[in-house]
């Protein structure tokens, strides 16, 4: 068996399956049948002054028949008194001392504020703290969570007020819905964050009732924005990871959260920089049970990779994560249809036919069979052919090997520069 | 599911005719399949499953791609999980239990099961590692479903374990009796090798009681399971049974599997007696070697037939007849010794007998014959009774005597498990009970040596 241990600044962890602060997170029953369950650590529900919630919390997308593709919630912090959470989070850990337990805080913006619940929660044994300035409705309008975490300045000085009081390290969750979340990534560690986690919920509405028209889901005909989770955020979340990841000025690990259900998003998000994941809709949606496969598929992988620890992986990918101007523009594509294995239902035609570049031609075989067939001469390699293709192996997307030298964005404006040329195309544009 | 009928039977290559009638789930299909599993908690699938697979959890690893993981799942509570995937009656047991019946269709349990144990099988993976010896050691007679899942159990728990095989390989009926297209032999030799993984001995062409004796077991093993299953098919009991052309059912099929396939039946009339799920299999072996008409007799009706719903389906589809209420009389043979008709009389159904099922009774002058050049005897098998009575145990006609919960037998070093113990209102007889029969011995006799050792999860 691999070696699942994690170290994120110095926090320890069985396994690098955490439970991210959420409904799953708020009671010491439930952490305790979690850490049973598998899950190396748990991020406690977030602790402040507690709220009052309203019925009617949550609603999922669906998509294709397929339930929670994506998940929305309007529940609040913890609605439990902070003493009856710092009791069960002392009883969990002395239950589970292997385990980690950190402590999810959201308090106003004042210094004391930050430094009295510190102090609590440190004095019932938690591994460390996370900050949550991300909640993205109901505390907002009191001036927390992402109404604090979308102000780079109000991040790094919360967090330095964390740090003043702090003995474990602290970890502060960034919020998504911000045009450049390596503006606050950067202002948490300019305030001494040990570590970032992300993303906490986007901003959204799950639906609206066709029929009584309310939003989906409402408070008495009433409705509200929710944050936004599950399987559909994770695209926006690993890009996330990855721009603080590569960013040459954020240096603290980072606890991927957003849309993670299996050990193979796993694997991604620790390619991608992440030293930890949290997960939250996928236990929602199934049980804390998930994890034995989480753990198992991610040994087995580790494993058949020859790898002996999977501090190993983290980060792998991310020298392979840049910015457009980097990329080489003489690489080059095409599809190429495999007329023995597809199934003739043409959707690869008139996507590329009505949405792309008009180069796949439907024709008779020799046998009169309907085939397809891609001009390669006039195919640019976009993909989406055999993205939309149904059937495994139908379409590969083909490298032509050239001749030319790398020569990217960048590249060709430093010659274009070189030899004088004045014109900035982008610049041109910009300027319009 | 894609099928051979009688229509594509090649005549010139016999061969091809016994290759797997079912391909397996594509790589597209298992995961969407898969991913249409509700992942339901407490499954009532798991329930169904006499070996009590977690059922949920290894389609949840197939979504995941944990395929050695999904394969460990099912082989863990299953010894011969990947046999099983293809022999089990499944729409009787998991498919049968699973919600979705109440809603759409069931998730295909069977073939999720045999996708992720094929994908074991094709990349050579080893699933359990032995354990630290616990110094005790255990004769496991019949290397068969029952006797390799009590095998591979003790050797996890540490056990000494020698298993006694009087054939050529171990794998019982999965290697020897159930027909190369439903069950290819190199699967069962792969669930042999796993267990002798977990440093199981396996001496196979060993009978006992003719290359080793009874008395050398009892004195040289701390522990003796017996899981020798049944034996031949018996006589009938009429005239002309030792006429060339007439076969046991158990033998004809095992020829399938071991030799090069006979073409002495190309064109010819076969009748096979009896409706269990052997007559189908002898029935559709004769089929596959090229025969022109199959014919099952059976003395009862369809409803009192033993063979599952499918392989019932699947004889129908492969131009199978069926001739209900219709018992042999006479086999008719030629001045060469060789089969030529049988003589069969019809019968009516009678009172129930002490099974419950009613009892066929003939009807008077309603006598014909059929022109056969083969007679396939498929009439139930005979019992192990001269070794059972050597090792000196209690049985009921050849059915041993066990405690329905230890299954230990009158002698308390004797355990007994699998086909050995079925009949007479005990037992199952589908592999899949004599692998959990063969798991709950390992764990009896663990409890008798080891008191107080909780059972492994």
């Amino acid at each position: 068996m691999a070696d699942l241990r994690i170290n994120i600044a110095g926090i320890e962890s069985p396994n690098p399956f955490w439970l991210a602060s959420a409904p799953p997170t708020n009671s010491g029953y439930q952490v305790q049948r979690a850490f049973e369950a598998g899950w190396g650590g748990a991020v406690w529900k977030t602790l402040g002054d507690p709220i009052l919630n309203v019925t009617s919390r949550f609603a999922a997308v669906s998509f294709n028949g397929q339930k929670v593709a994506g998940f929305n919630n309007i529940e609040l912090i913890t609605d439990r008194p902070l003493e009856d959470n710092l009791k069960e989070i002392y009883e969990t850990k002395k239950l589970f001392p292997n385990h980690t337990i950190i402590a999810s805080l959201m308090v106003e913006p004042k210094q004391e504020k930050w430094h009295e619940i510190v102090k609590q929660v440190e004095d019932v044994g938690v591994d460390g703290l996370e900050l949550n300035f991300g909640c993205p409705h109901g505390m907002a309008e009191r001036g927390m969570g992402s109404a604090s975490g979308q102000v780079p300045e109000l991040v790094e000085k919360q967090t330095y007020w964390t740090k003043e009081a702090a003995k474990t390290p602290v970890i502060v969750k960034l919020t998504p819905n911000i045009t450049d979340i390596t503006y606050t990534a950067e202002a948490a560690v300019n305030g001494g964050a040990d570590a970032i986690s992300m993303i906490n919920t986007i901003n959204s509405l799950a639906g609206v009732d066709l029929d009584t028209w309310n939003t989906i889901p409402h408070v008495g005909g009433k409705g509200a924005h929710g944050g936004y989770c599950g399987p559909a955020v994770k695209p926006i979340a690993l890009n996330m990871v990855g721009e603080c990841a590569r960013h040459p000025r954020i240096n603290v690990p980072i606890s991927g959260i957003g849309g993670i259900s299996n050990w193979q998003d796993t694997v991604e998000f620790m390619l991608m920089g992440s030293s930890c994941v949290q997960v939250a809709t996928a236990a929602m949606h199934h049980g804390f049970r998930i994890v034995e496969d989480m753990i198992e598929g991610l040994d087995n992988y580790l494993e058949e990779k020859g790898i002996t620890s999977v501090m190993d992986i983290v980060g792998k990918s991310v020298p392979k994560y840049s910015d457009w101007g980097d990329l080489d523009l003489n690489y080059e594509i095409v599809a190429r249809i495999n007329n023995d294995v597809c199934i003739n239902c043409n959707k690869c035609y008139i996507a590329c036919e009505d949405t792309a570049h008009q180069c796949i031609d439907m024709l008779k075989d020799e046998n009169g069979n309907d085939m397809l067939r891609v001009r390669e001469e006039d195919c640019v390699g976009c993909n989406l052919c055999s993205i939309v293709c149904p059937v495994d192996g139908a379409i590969d997307m083909i490298e032509i090997p050239n001749e030319l030298p790398v020569m990217t964005w960048n590249d060709r404006q430093a010659a274009l520069g070189a030899v004088g040329c004045e014109v900035d195309v982008v610049d041109k544009l910009s300027k319009g | 599911m894609t099928h051979l009928t009688k229509s594509r039977i090649s005549l010139t290559n016999l061969s091809e005719n016994f290759e797997e009638v079912d391909p397996g789930l594509t790589n597209q299909e298992a995961i969407e399949e898969a991913y249409r599993c509700l992942y339901c908690y407490d499954a009532p699938c798991i329930t169904a499953c006499p070996t009590g697979i977690d059922i949920p959890t290894f389609i949840k690893k197939i979504a995941s791609g944990n395929l050695k993981g999904s394969a460990k799942t099912i082989m863990t509570e299953n010894a011969v999980g990947a046999s099983c995937a293809r022999v089990c009656p499944t729409e009787e047991l998991c498919e049968g239990a699973c919600v979705l019946n109440h809603s759409t269709e069931p998730i295909m349990i069977g073939n999720l099961q045999r996708y992720a144990t094929d994908w074991a099988i094709k990349n050579e993976q080893v699933l359990f590692k032995p354990e630290k010896k616990n110094g005790k050691s255990v004769a496991v007679i019949g290397g068969g479903p029952a006797g390799l899942s009590a095998a591979r159990e003790l050797g996890l728990l540490g056990y000494d374990v020698t298993i006694f095989e009087s054939e050529e390989e171990a794998g019982g009926l999965n290697s020897y009796g159930i027909v190369s297209f439903r069950l290819p032999q190199t699967i069962s030799f792969w669930e042999v090798e796993q267990v002798e993984r977990l440093d199981v001995d396996i001496r196979t062409n060993t009978t006992v009681g003719k290359d080793i004796t009874v008395d050398e077991i009892l004195d040289n093993y701390d522990i003796v399971i017996l899981a020798v299953g049944m034996s031949k098919v018996p006589n009938l009991g009429i005239s002309g049974e030792n006429l060339e052309g007439v076969y046991d059912a158990i033998e004809f099929v095992k020829d399938t599997k071991t030799k090069p396939l006979s073409d002495k039946f190309l064109g010819k009339n076969v009748v096979v007696i009896g409706a269990g799920n052997t007559a189908i299999d002898g029935a559709t072996c004769s089929v596959r070697l090229g025969a022109e008409n199959v014919k099952i007799l059976y003395r009862r009706t369809v409803d009192e037939m033993t063979a599952y719903d499918f392989e019932y389906e699947f004889a129908k589809q492969d131009g199978v007849e069926f001739r209900w209420l219709t018992t042999p009389t006479k086999i008719i043979g030629d001045e060469h010794g060789r089969v030529t008709g049988i003589e069969c009389i019809k019968m009516a159904l009678g009172e129930p007998g002490e099974d419950g099922r009613r009892r066929p009774v003939p009807i008077e002058g309603s006598e014909f014959t059929i022109k056969v050049d083969a007679v396939i005897k498929a009439i139930g098998q005979s019992r192990y009774i001269d070794l059972i009575d050597q090792f000196g145990l209690k049985h009921h006609d050849g059915v041993v005597t066990v405690d329905s919960e230890s299954f230990q037998t009158s002698n308390e070093k004797v355990f007994a498990c699998g086909d050995v113990i079925f009949g007479k209102g005990q037992g199952e007889a589908m592999v899949v009970s004599a692998a959990q029969q063969g798991k709950e011995v390992a764990y009896a006799v663990h409890k008798m040596l080891f008191k107080n050792v909780s059972e492994p999860a």
